[in-house]
């Protein structure tokens, strides 16, 4: 379980761990904690698997990731599962989700990211993808990013 | 330029970053550098914005709820709509993308009532549909990026 606590922290950290020495000292004593009740904690929820990662979170635009593209596939259900195995495979793909498909407007249920370093290379990989996981049989898009407005990690208010 | 212990500090930290009292200091034992190099590594990334944050991954819907969101705005119209939905606090990764469905964004909530309040308001405040897409199963995620440590 969490408590009320442990959003707190997770509001106080969400923006960064301050680049000083003695970060989680600094982070106890916004919240009237001890250093080591701050680790603890942490590391709780890391084993709850509620936090997925602790790390540096590096933007991947700057480092010369500048072709993102997000692929969307209507595949049928019966397949999803099996056709994400395939296409999980691949390691130029960063991630892969199902989302709910929305009529003929948008009739797409398998999502997946290729970050790549130039658009060329990223629409390489794309058909490399449909060949090696017989995608072509199935309507799909590929929606390239333009302009980035906001990039951020997740905000969490503490609970009132 | 990033030397050769920026892209060791950006490539070596993206699974896990210390959980010890003396974090920087635990990396620079392993890189075999200073404490203070560490900092100051550190602290020009973060300045020169290569990193977001140091922090946490929160799993998806593990504490409320969230969804991606996708719109159709008119060219003309989409940096006004941009600017109004990055507004939100609850919004983060707002993307204009090649395709009719121009605007990405998620957006975050405490609950799926709160989310569905939320696309309403920012539906009145735009002035345009928006389609809520909801992640329903997680295959995987990688977003781990690898610097050539010899570019």
């Amino acid at each position: 379980m969490i408590d009320d606590l442990d959003y707190q922290l997770l509001a106080a950290v969400q923006q960064g761990l301050p680049i000083v020495a003695r970060p989680y000292l600094q982070i106890a004593e916004q919240l009237g904690l001890d250093e080591q009740q701050v680790i603890d904690r942490l590391v709780r929820l890391k084993n709850q698997a509620l936090i997925k990662r602790w790390c540096v979170v590096v933007k991947h635009r700057p480092l010369g990731y500048r072709a993102n593209a997000m692929i969307v596939i209507a595949v049928p259900m019966a397949l999803i599962d099996s056709i994400a195995a395939k296409i999980i495979q691949h390691s130029f793909v960063n991630l892969c989700y199902q989302r709910p498909q929305q009529g003929e407007r948008w009739p797409y249920n398998l999502y997946c990211m290729i970050h790549g370093k130039d658009r060329d290379t990223v629409l390489q990989q794309w058909a490399e993808l449909q060949q090696a996981c017989e995608l072509s049989q199935y309507r799909s898009e590929i929606l390239f990013s333009r302009r980035c407005f906001k990039q951020r990690g997740a905000i969490y208010q503490p609970k009132p | 330029m990033l030397s050769p212990l920026h892209k060791q500090l950006l490539n070596n930290y993206q699974q896990d970053f210390p959980l010890t009292a003396t974090p920087y200091l635990s990396i620079a034992e392993q890189l075999g550098v200073s404490e203070d190099q560490v900092l100051s590594a550190f602290q020009s990334l973060s300045q020169q914005n290569y990193i977001s944050r140091i922090g946490p991954v929160i799993t998806p819907n593990s504490i409320g709820a969230s969804a991606l969101v996708a719109m159709a705005i008119p060219e003309a119209d989409l940096q006004r709509v941009a600017d109004l939905i990055s507004a939100y606090p609850n919004v983060n990764h707002n993307y204009e993308r090649e395709n009719r469905f121009n605007l990405w964004f998620v957006l975050m909530a405490d609950d799926s009532g709160q989310l569905e309040t939320l696309i309403s308001e920012i539906e009145q405040q735009t002035g345009y549909a928006a389609m809520l897409l909801p992640m329903l199963a997680d295959y995987y995620i990688n977003l781990g990026f690898e610097l050539n440590l010899n570019d």
